[in-house]
C-alpha cells in the first residue's frame, strides 16, 4: 500500500512541476527550454509513476485487500483507498497504459514548438487523468469517488482540445464535456440515492449489499437504471456512445489511445462495483442480467457496423472501442443472468470474460491508436482512401499494427480470442437455463456474437489492409516520412500484451475468474461448480494457447520449407519482387487511384446492413457525350447523434431561451426576485 | 499411444492425402455431366507437384504479407482439420470449446488471403478481398447456430448420464459428433437433418463452390476467392490449392461425421469416407443443375440456411 | 404410425417457414397443398381415416386447384410483393414458434391430452398465417394466409376430436371452402375489373 502512495504522490508532485511550468510558460513569453523540461518531466515522471503504481498493484498477493485512511477535511466522506481484486484487475490497464502512451506522447512532442503549444499544461492535464483514474479504481468512499470520477471526466476535455485552432476539435471537446457532464449527473443522482436509501458514503460498508436490505426493489430499479445510465455514459454504451467517435479522432494519439484502453473502463468498473452493492448476493432480478446483455449485444453489433462505414482510422478504432464495450457489457450480463438463475458456469464465465476481455482490449487497443497516431506523424492524415502502401515504408510500424489487427479481430493464438472464447463458453451453457425463451435468448447473443467477431475481421483487415497494403493512394502516404526503432520501442509493450495474452491466456484467466468470484461472489452452494468451470476452462484455454504455439510452428515451418523450395530452383526471391508489375489483366497502365479503397471494401456489408450502417452517399454521375468530372463521396454519418440528440440539445435550447423572460436585465426587480425567494423559503422552513 | 490415437492418426494421415482428390471428383463429375470427358481424377496432385517445382512472381507492389499469407492460411486450416473428429475417432487434441477455435482459426486463414490479395495493390483482388470479407462474415453466425445445435445435444446427453463433472467436455466437437445427433434422427428427429443441410449450404459458401461462386472463372467480375488469390504462384499457389482442398475436406467431414451411423470403427470410417466422396460427388452434380446466384442474393442464402439452423435449434432445445 | 407424427409436425413447421420466404405465388399454393397432405398424413397417424380422406379432397387437392386456375386466370404478376421484407417474415415467424413454445410451457391444459409440439405447431401454424395476411399485398397470398391461419386451428382442434366432433369438423371443412370458392370467385372479379389484386389499390374503394 505504500507503494501505491508512492506512485499517487509521484504523479502528484509532477502534475504540480508541470502546472508551475505550466504557469510559467503562459506569463512569460514561451521559451524552447521551458517547453522541453515540461516534456520531459511530465512524460517521465508519469512513467515512473505508473512504474510504480504497476509494482503496487502486482506486489503481494492478488487477493489480499489493503485500505488506508487518510485525514479529510469535508464535512462529508472519507479520503479511504483501498486495493482488492477488482480494483487491482482495473488498475493493470492504467497504469501499463499509462506509462506507455506517457513515453509515446512524449517522443511525439518532443518537436512540439513552444509557441503552438503549452507543453506544461498538456502533461499536468495527463497526469491529472491518470490521477483521477487511479483514485477512481481504488476510491473506497462515493464522495471521493464522485470527486476522483469529476476530475477524471474534466481532464480528457483539455487534453482533446490540444489542437484547438481547429474548429472541429474544439467542437469534439464540447461534445465530450457535455456527454461526460450528463452521465455525471446520473451519478450524482445515483450516489445521492445510495446514500439516502443506505445512510453511508462509505463503499467498504456498502459492499455486498447488507446495507441495502430494507431498500424496497423500486428503489433498486432506479438505482440500477441510474448506474447504467451513468456508467454507460463513460464506457460508449449506445445510444449514449455519440463522445466517443468525436473525442477519439480528435485527441493526440496517445491521449485517445488511454481514454480508449483505460479511461472508458472506468464505466464497467463502476457498473462491476456498484452491482455488487445492489444485488446482495444473487437477488437481483433477472431482467437487470437480460438488459446489460440486450444492451451490450446491440452496441457490439452498431459499433462494429458504424466502424466498417468510417474512412477516418481514428474513428474507426473508435467505434470499435464502442463495440469491445459492448461484448464486455454482453459478458457482465451474461454474468448476472447466471447469478439469478443460480448457475455458477454462466455466471463465473460471464464476468470472468467481461474482465478478461478489457484487460486484452486495453492491450491491443493501445498499440492500434498509438500505430494509428504515428500514422497520423508519418503522413500528416488518418483518412484511409488518402493511405496505401505504408508497410514498405514504415515496415516496423506496419508489423505492430499487423499485430493489433488480427488480435482484435480475434485471431487465434493472439489475446483478442481468449476474452471471446471465454465469453463465449458462458453462453454456450444456456441450455441449462430454465425456458425455452432463456434457452434462445442467451444462444442467439451468442450467434450475435460470432456475427460481430466475423464482422470484425472483415473490419480489421479493412483497416490494416486500406492503411498499409497495396500502392500509396495519394501523396499523403508516398512522401511518409520514415519511423525509426527510436519513436516506435514504446509499442513493444502492447505488442507483447497482446502475443502474451494469447499464449499465456490461462494466466490471465486465473487472474481474471479470480477477481470475478471476489468481486461478484457466489453462494456457498454454487462455489464448488464455479472452482470445477475454473478448472475446466483454464483446461481449455491451456490447449488454445498450445494449439496456437503450434499453429504458430506450422506456419513457420510451412513458410522457411517455401523458401527452401524457392532456394532449390535459384529463384532468388528478392530479384522478382523487383521487376514485376501487378498483373491488371492486361491493362498496364494502372494508377494506384484504381485500387479498392475503404468504402469499396466494405460495399458488400453495407448493402446488406444498410439501415445500421446508415451511409450516405454523393455522387455525381457521368452524363452526355463529353461528360464533367464524375465523384462519389461515402460517408456515415452517426444517425443517433443528428437523429436524437441534436433534436433533444435542440428542444432544450428552445426551453431554456423560453425561459429568458426572467431576465430582463431589470435590477429592481432581480432584488425582489431575491427577497420573494427569501420569504418563501422562510414560510416553506417554518410551516414544516 | 493407445489404440484410438493411432486409429485418428491414420484417419488424419488418410484426410492429409485424399483431400486433394475431391475437386478431383467435382471436377470429372461435372465433366460427365457437361459430356466430356475431363481432366484425370488425380488432376490436383499433378498441379500440386507441378507448382511446387516451379519458382515465384511476386509483384513489385508486394511485401511479406503477400509472401507469407499462403503459409498461416493453411497452417490454421491444418490445425482447425486437427481439432476434428475424422471416421468416427475423437480427436486427441480435442478439449471443451474447440469448435470455437476451428471456426476462428478458419476466420484466421481467410484473413491472411484476404492481406495478401489486399497487397498486391490490385482492383481486381480488390473486389475478391471484399466479397470474401463480407461473405465470410455472415457465415459465421450460421456455422455458430449449428454447433450451437449440437452442443446442445451432447449438453443434453451429459445430463441425462448425469456426469456434470464433464461439462466442459460435452463442448467439444468430438463429444458432438460422438453419435448421439445420428441415433437421434435414426428414432426419428427429423429436425436434426437440417443440420448435415446447412453444413452442405456452408461448404458450398466456404469453399466458393457454385451458388456462389464459380471456381473456374477467374476473370469475371463476379468472382469471389479465385480472383483473392490471382497473383500467387508456384509454392504459394501450391499452398492455396492444397488449403483449399483441405477445407472441402473439412467441411465434408462435417457434414458426413452426421450421416454417418454409429458403427464398428473400421465400418464407421470406411462409411464416413465413403460419404465424403459422395459429397464431393454432389457438390459436383449441384454445380452441373444449378446457376451462380447473383451477388446481391448470397445473403438470402445464408439467410435461409440461418433460418433452418435456428429452426432445428430451438426444436432440440424443446425436447 | 405415432414414431412418424414428430416427423410430420416438424415438416409442417419447416412448410411455415419456408412459405413465409416463398417469393413466388405457385410456390405458395403449392406449399399449401403440401401442408394439407402433410394434415392428412397427421390425421392418419391419430386414426382419423374419415376425415383425413376428407382433408386431403378438400385441403390437398380442390382448394390449391381452386387457387391455382384463379391464378393462371388472372394473369397477373407471378412475383408477390412483399409489405413486410421476407427476412423479417421469417423472422417474425421464429418468434412466433419461440412464443408459441413459451405459451404452451405457460398454459394449463391436460397433460396428455396434447402429444409433444402439436399445440406450438398449430399456434405458429396460426401465426404465420395471419404475417401472410399482414405481410403480402396481393389479394390471393391473403386468401393462402387466412387457410393457414385455418390449418392452424384445425390443428387445435384435431385432439379435442371425439366421434361426434368429426362432423363438426367436416362441416366447418365445407364452410372455409365455399368461403375460399367465393373469394376466388370474386378475386376473379377484382383481377378482371382493376387489372390487379393488390390489396394496396382498394384504397381508392373509400369514401
Amino acid at each position: 500500500m505504500e507503494l501505491f502512495l508512492t506512485a499517487i504522490l509521484i504523479l502528484a508532485a509532477a502534475a504540480l512541476v508541470t502546472a508551475l511550468l505550466a504557469a510559467l510558460a503562459s506569463f512569460c513569453p514561451p521559451s524552447a527550454a521551458n517547453c522541453r523540461t515540461a516534456n520531459c518531466l511530465g512524460s517521465c515522471c508519469a512513467a515512473l509513476g505508473c512504474l510504480t503504481g504497476l509494482c503496487a498493484v502486482a506486489a503481494g498477493p492478488w487477493d489480499a485487500t489493503l485500505i488506508l485512511e487518510l485525514p479529510w477535511g469535508l464535512p462529508a466522506g472519507a479520503l479511504v483507498l483501498g486495493l482488492d481484486p477488482l480494483s487491482r484487475i482495473f488498475l493493470l490497464p492504467v497504469f501499463g497504459l499509462g506509462m506507455v502512451c506517457a513515453v509515446s506522447g512524449g517522443l511525439s512532442l518532443r518537436h512540439t514548438s513552444p509557441r503552438e503549444h503549452n507543453l506544461g499544461a498538456h502533461w499536468f492535464f495527463y497526469l491529472l487523468l491518470l490521477l483521477g483514474m487511479v483514485v477512481v479504481m481504488s476510491a473506497r468512499d462515493a464522495v471521493l469517488f464522485l470527486l476522483a470520477w469529476e476530475i477524471m471526466s474534466l481532464a480528457p476535455f483539455f487534453l482533446i482540445d490540444f489542437n484547438d485552432g481547429d474548429s472541429k476539435v474544439r467542437d469534439a471537446s464540447w461534445v465530450y464535456l457535455v456527454a461526460a457532464h450528463l452521465g455525471a449527473v446520473a451519478l450524482i443522482a445515483f450516489f445521492g440515492l445510495l446514500w439516502q436509501s443506505a445512510g453511508t458514503t462509505s463503499l467498504a460498508a456498502l459492499q455486498g449489499g447488507q446495507a441495502l436490505r430494507e431498500a424496497g426493489p423500486g428503489v433498486l430499479a432506479a438505482l440500477f437504471i441510474l448506474a447504467v445510465l451513468g456508467f454507460g455514459a463513460k464506457a460508449g454504451l449506445a445510444p449514449l456512445h455519440v463522445w466517443l467517435p468525436e473525442a477519439h479522432p480528435a485527441a493526440p494519439s496517445h491521449v485517445s489511445a488511454l481514454l480508449s484502453g483505460a479511461m472508458i473502463n472506468a464505466g464497467l468498473y463502476g457498473l462491476m462495483r456498484s452491482l455488487n452493492v445492489l444485488s446482495a448476493l444473487w437477488i437481483a432480478p433477472e431482467w437487470w442480467g437480460w438488459s446489460l446483455l440486450l444492451l451490450g449485444l446491440a452496441t457490439g453489433l452498431m459499433g462494429i457496423l458504424k466502424a466498417l462505414a468510417q474512412s477516418n482510422l481514428k474513428r474507426l478504432l473508435a467505434y470499435s472501442s464502442v463495440e469491445n464495450m459492448g461484448l464486455m457489457f454482453m459478458g457482465v450480463g451474461a454474468g448476472l443472468i447466471g447469478q439469478s438463475s443460480g448457475n455458477a458456469w454462466i455466471a463465473l464465465l460471464g464476468f470472468t470474460g467481461a474482465l478478461l476481455h478489457m484487460l486484452n482490449h486495453a492491450g491491443f487497443k493501445g498499440l492500434l491508436f498509438l500505430c494509428a497516431g504515428e500514422v497520423l506523424h508519418a503522413t500528416g492524415t488518418v483518412h484511409m482512401e488518402l493511405l496505401g502502401g505504408l508497410q514498405k515504408r514504415l515496415p516496423l510500424l506496419g508489423a505492430a499494427f499487423a499485430l493489433g489487427a488480427a488480435a482484435i479481430a480475434c485471431l487465434p493464438p493472439l489475446s483478442g480470442f481468449a476474452g471471446e472464447f471465454v465469453l463465449a463458453l458462458a453462453m454456450l451453457d444456456g441450455p441449462s437455463l430454465p425456458g425455452v425463451e432463456r434457452q434462445m435468448g442467451l444462444l442467439l447473443a451468442l450467434t450475435g456474437l460470432a456475427l460481430i467477431s466475423g464482422l470484425a475481421a472483415a473490419l480489421y483487415a479493412k483497416a490494416y489492409g486500406i492503411t498499409f497494403l497495396g500502392e500509396a493512394r495519394t501523396g499523403f502516404a508516398a512522401n511518409a516520412h520514415a519511423a525509426s526503432w527510436r519513436t516506435l520501442w514504446p509499442l513493444g509493450l502492447p505488442a507483447l500484451a497482446c502475443v502474451a495474452g494469447g499464449l499465456l491466456a490461462p494466466l490471465f484467466f486465473g487472474l481474471a475468474s479470480f477477481t470475478a468470484l471476489n468481486a461478484a461472489p457466489l453462494p456457498d452452494g454454487l462455489m464448488a461448480g464455479a472452482l470445477e468451470a475454473r478448472a475446466q476452462v483454464r483446461g481449455s484455454l491451456g490447449m488454445v494457447s498450445l494449439l496456437g504455439a503450434a499453429g504458430l510452428c506450422l506456419a513457420l515451418a510451412l513458410l522457411l520449407a517455401r523458401r527452401l523450395l524457392l532456394r532449390r530452383r535459384g529463384a532468388p526471391v528478392a530479384r522478382t519482387a523487383q521487376s514485376v508489375q501487378t498483373w491488371g489483366c492486361g491493362f498496364q497502365a494502372g494508377t494506384p487511384r484504381i485500387q479498392y479503397t475503404d468504402a469499396s471494401f466494405s460495399e458488400p456489408l453495407a448493402r446488406v446492413f444498410a439501415p445500421v450502417m446508415g451511409l450516405r452517399v454523393r455522387r455525381r454521375q457521368v452524363s452526355g457525350l463529353f461528360p464533367d468530372r464524375a465523384a462519389l463521396n461515402v460517408t456515415a454519418p452517426d444517425r443517433l447523434r443528428s437523429g436524437l440528440f441534436t433534436p433533444l440539445f435542440e428542444a432544450v435550447e428552445r426551453l431554456c431561451n423560453a425561459c429568458k423572460i426572467i431576465q430582463h436585465g431589470k435590477i429592481h426587480l432581480y432584488i425582489l426576485y431575491i427577497l420573494a425567494t427569501v420569504v418563501g423559503l422562510l414560510v416553506w422552513g417554518l410551516h414544516t | 499411444m493407445n489404440q484410438g490415437t493411432v486409429f485418428y492418426l491414420i484417419q488424419l494421415f488418410l484426410a492429409l492425402i485424399l483431400a486433394p482428390l475431391l475437386p478431383g471428383i467435382i471436377n470429372r463429375v461435372k465433366a460427365r455431366f457437361a459430356g466430356r470427358q475431363g481432366k484425370p481424377l488425380l488432376q490436383t496432385y499433378y498441379d500440386l507437384a507441378r507448382l511446387l517445382r516451379k519458382g515465384e512472381v511476386i509483384g513489385r507492389t508486394a511485401t511479406w504479407t503477400f509472401s507469407a499469407g499462403p503459409g498461416v492460411a493453411l497452417a490454421a486450416t491444418l490445425c482447425a482439420l486437427a481439432l476434428l473428429p475424422l471416421g468416427g475417432a475423437p480427436s486427441p487434441l480435442g478439449f471443451g470449446g474447440d469448435f470455437l477455435l476451428a471456426a476462428y482459426l478458419l476466420g484466421m486463414g481467410r484473413f491472411a488471403l484476404i492481406l495478401a490479395a489486399l497487397d498486391t495493390g490490385s482492383s481486381f483482388e480488390g473486389m475478391g478481398a471484399s466479397r470474401e470479407a463480407a461473405f465470410s462474415a455472415l457465415a459465421e453466425p450460421v456455422l455458430f447456430l449449428v454447433f450451437l445445435m449440437l452442443t446442445s445435444l451432447s449438453l443434453d446427453l451429459v445430463r441425462h448420464t448425469g456426469q456434470s463433472a464433464e461439462l466442459v467436455a460435452a463442448l467439444s466437437l468430438s463429444a458432438m459428433f460422438g453419435g448421439q445427433a445420428t441415433e437421434a434422427w435414426l428414432a426419428g428427429r427429423a429436425e436434426l437433418l437440417l443440420a448435415p443441410a446447412v453444413f452442405f449450404v456452408l461448404l458450398l459458401v466456404e469453399n466458393c463452390r457454385i451458388p456462389v461462386d464459380d471456381p473456374n472463372t477467374h476473370l469475371e467480375l463476379t468472382m469471389i476467392h479465385e480472383v483473392m488469390v490471382l497473383d500467387h504462384s508456384g509454392p504459394n499457389l501450391a499452398m492455396i490449392v492444397y488449403g483449399a482442398a483441405l477445407k472441402l475436406w473439412f467441411f465434408a467431414a462435417l457434414t458426413a461425421g452426421l450421416l454417418t451411423p454409429p458403427l464398428p470403427l473400421w465400418q464407421q470410417a470406411g462409411l464416413c469416407l465413403l460419404i465424403i466422396l459422395a459429397l464431393a460427388a454432389a457438390v459436383g452434380v449441384v454445380e452441373s443443375v444449378m446457376a451462380r446466384l447473383r451477388l446481391t442474393r448470397i445473403p438470402h442464402l445464408l439467410g435461409g440456411a440461418a433460418a433452418l439452423a435456428s429452426l432445428a435449434l430451438i426444436l432440440t432445445q424443446v425436447r | 404410425m405415432t414414431t412418424l407424427l414428430p416427423t410430420i409436425l416438424f415438416l409442417l413447421l419447416l412448410n411455415n417457414l419456408v412459405l413465409l420466404g416463398m417469393s413466388r405465388l405457385r410456390g405458395l399454393i403449392r406449399l399449401t397443398a403440401f401442408q394439407g397432405i402433410l394434415l392428412t398424413a397427421l390425421l392418419l397417424c391419430l386414426d382419423h381415416a374419415l376425415l383425413a380422406g376428407a382433408v386431403l379432397l378438400i385441403k390437398g387437392l380442390l382448394l390449391p386447384g381452386l387457387l391455382m386456375r384463379t391464378r393462371k386466370g388472372l394473369h397477373a404478376a407471378t412475383s408477390l410483393k412483399p409489405r413486410l421484407h421476407r427476412g423479417l417474415g421469417i423472422l417474425a415467424g421464429m418468434a412466433g414458434l419461440v412464443f408459441s413454445l413459451w405459451l404452451e410451457a405457460r398454459l394449463l391444459i391436460l397433460p396428455d391430452l396434447f402429444p409433444p409440439l402439436l399445440l406450438p405447431t398449430a399456434l405458429t401454424t396460426l401465426f404465420c398465417g395471419l404475417i401472410l395476411v399482414v405481410g403480402r399485398t396481393t389479394a390471393l397470398s391473403q386468401v393462402i394466409g387466412y387457410l393457414v391461419a385455418e390449418n392452424g386451428i384445425f390443428l387445435l382442434g384435431v385432439p379435442l376430436m371425439t366421434a361426434g366432433a368429426v362432423w363438426f369438423e367436416l362441416a366447418l371443412l365445407l364452410d372455409v371452402f365455399v368461403a375460399v370458392f367465393v373469394m376466388g370467385i370474386a378475386i376473379h372479379h377484382i383481377g378482371e375489373t382493376f387489372e390487379s389484386i393488390d390489396v394496396g389499390r382498394f384504397r381508392s374503394l373509400r369514401d
